[in-house]
């Protein structure tokens, strides 16, 4: 995220000030990433079987509540507090429970009487905080699409906890940390550690392509490898049971990720206008180059397809957004869009049961957007460019390979981190409370062993009885039958 | 009397209903089925992935005639229910025993 100045405030002030309307955009902008989060959940339910869509969109919902909770309690203060060693991870006790945030001011510049410019005003730091922890809630929702039908709730809840803990927030940490941003130290990614990145700036990743997409794509790659398959798979049939709930997803999907993208300038200003540009240019040609993928290989364009196809454009585009041009985004879209259409068949090659196709839309989508920079990038008509921030070039505009080197370091550190840790996580929790549900409950369906419901009654004859559905009501019933000799005996005597 | 029974295309449903209501049938029990005969089933390709899909939705239609219009009854279903293409379905008759109206507790052709 690069720091910009948009509303110059002449106020002759030495006291940091907030810029309100920057304030209330990156506020607005959090709340329609928030909104992701359910979007995701209908976009994930809806390519399931009828028998798991509630389990499936729970995965989803259930990160809002525990990854909420602990950002609040450590989780801002282990990605943005002061960096305890090497770039590597926030001190987490520094604003334990966010004390000394709130009132804290982020991004504000002092006035410069030497260069006579003004001062600019910044963010409140709990817009900061807002923003921020959407984006942790939908980077560990995200996996959730790859060990779909199979995985018990308890254990994915409990998941939910370690993994943000040990490999979102240190990963977020990396990217998202800049120097003198929020805390005085931040992230080895971010910040250019000295000696890594050859001449090339820190690897670019205006909003998460290799701490949000990468990681997630490939945490699901090797929960996908460590759980079971789903019963039947590959042989029998597992058709998306509501393709309307997909296509209602990846709308919410495209809506909110205009907050992902152009909220990350954590600015409103000619950078987030660029950024949202370059959100939808890439979005519209991955829908197409998906499409077109489809017709020529399968004979047929599906709605499947085009909803894949939008979610894969906004993933490859979320590094990019900042740093190509708007023509830039329309190739980084196309190459997403084919380039996902035909990943999404390796799971078949390999054998391994990635359900809802995490590793070819996220992982896949996340590397194509996060390495196309280093060929892309565009210091001159990109939105970083054009709001007058200096950036490098890629390699088509005459970069040299730096900046493609940088990107390439980037994507498979957390890559490389993000695998091993999470399989090292899934191993343990699989071993001490077992990560999978047994075979003939998953037959049965997950929404009924998981959480005694199903998602529809759509037969005439299916109501349950309403006098012992409740287990309030039921107990009551109970308490009469006990009751009942007493009062017949009173009524005797 | 004879319960006639007609596993037609769904599309064909309003077809049927009205020709028989031309006929003069008092009444049908529909019910939505799925199945296959020589149709086989068809595929579906969702993210590449191609699938079969065995089963075929179908309208399972039953209709109680007396024994006299029973022939004509199956014609008029054939008739109405017929595409040409693969997949229109079967219509088959069986005797039955004993037909009751519940409300009136009526018997045999009187309950039709």
């Amino acid at each position: 995220m690069v720091l910009a100045m948009s509303a110059i405030t002449f106020v002759a002030a030495d006291t940091p000030f907030t810029d309100s309307g920057n304030t209330a955009w990156v506020l607005a902008a959090a709340a329609l990433v928030l909104f992701m989060t359910p979007g995701l959940a209908l976009f994930y339910g809806g390519m399931v079987r009828t028998k798991s869509v509630l389990n499936m969109m729970m995965m989803s919902f259930i990160t809002m509540g525990t990854v909420g909770t602990v950002w609040v309690l450590w989780g801002y203060s282990e990605t943005f507090g002061n960096d305890v060693g090497a770039g590597l991870l926030g001190n987490p006790f520094e604003h334990f429970g966010l004390s000394g945030v709130l009132d804290a001011i982020y991004g504000y510049v002092p006035a410069d009487a030497a260069t006579g410019t003004a001062a600019a005003g910044g963010i409140p730091g709990g817009a900061f905080v807002a923003f921020q922890v959407v984006f942790a809630i939908i980077a560990v929702a995200l996996v959730s699409g790859a060990i779909a039908d199979r995985a018990k709730f308890v254990t994915w809840t409990v998941f939910t906890v370690i993994w943000a803990t040990l490999v979102y927030f240190p990963a977020a940490h990396w990217v998202f940390a800049f120097n003198g941003f929020a805390a005085e130290t931040g992230g080895w990614i971010a910040n250019k550690a000295e000696g890594l990145f050859l001449g090339g700036a820190g690897a670019y990743d205006f909003a998460g392509g290799t701490a949000i997409h990468i990681n997630a794509g490939v945490a699901g790659l090797a929960l996908a490898i460590l759980l079971r398959k789903r019963v039947g798979w590959p042989k029998e049939p597992m058709r998306p049971h509501n393709l309307t709930l997909v296509m209602i997803g990846a709308g919410i999907l495209w809506f909110g990720w205009f907050g992902f993208n152009a909220g990350s300038a954590l600015s409103a200003g000619t950078l987030a206008a660029g950024v949202w540009v370059n959100t939808l240019a890439a979005t519209c040609t991955a829908m197409l180059g998906w499409l077109i993928t489809e017709k020529i290989r399968d004979g047929h364009a599906t709605s499947l397809g085009a909803a894949s196809g939008v979610v894969a454009g906004l993933v490859a585009i979320t590094p990019a957004c900042a740093t190509v041009s708007p023509w830039g985004a329309l190739v980084v879209g196309l190459a997403a869009g084919v380039g996902c259409a035909l990943a999404v068949g390796l799971k078949f090659r390999f054998g391994f049961d990635d359900s809802l196709d995490v590793v070819g839309v996220h992982l896949v989508g996340g590397l194509i957007g996060t390495l196309l920079i280093g060929f892309l990038a565009d210091a001159t008509n990109s939105p970083t460019g054009t709001a007058g921030l200096s950036m490098n070039d890629g390699l088509f505009f005459g970069g040299g390979f730096g900046q493609l080197w940088s990107q390439t370091l980037g994507a498979g550190a957390v890559l490389i981190y993000s695998f091993v840790v999470t399989f090292i996580i899934g191993w343990v929790l699989h071993k001490t409370m077992g990560f999978t549900v047994p075979e003939e409950d998953e037959v049965a369906g997950i929404d009924l062993l998981e959480h005694a419901e199903t998602a529809y009654d759509l037969g005439a004859f299916t109501g349950g009885s309403r006098h012992v559905s409740s287990g309030v009501v039921a107990e009551r019933t109970r308490q009469v039958v006990a009751d009942e000799p007493s009062s017949k005996e009173e009524a005797s005597a | 009397m004879k319960l006639i029974t007609a596993i037609i295309k769904p599309h064909q449903l309003d077809e049927v209903k009205e020709a028989l209501e031309a006929f003069g049938v008092a009444g049908m029990t529909i019910s939505e089925a799925s199945g296959y005969g020589r149709q086989r089933g068809h595929s579906e390709v969702y993210r590449g992935a191609e699938y079969t899909v065995d089963f075929v939705p179908k309208v399972r239609l039953e209709v109680l005639v007396d024994d006299v219009d029973s022939s004509d009854v199956l014609e008029v279903i054939l008739k109405a229910a017929q595409t040409g293409r693969i997949g229109d379905g079967k219509i088959w008759s069986v005797p039955v025993d004993e037909v009751v109206r519940v409300r009136t507790g009526e018997r045999g052709v009187d309950a039709l």
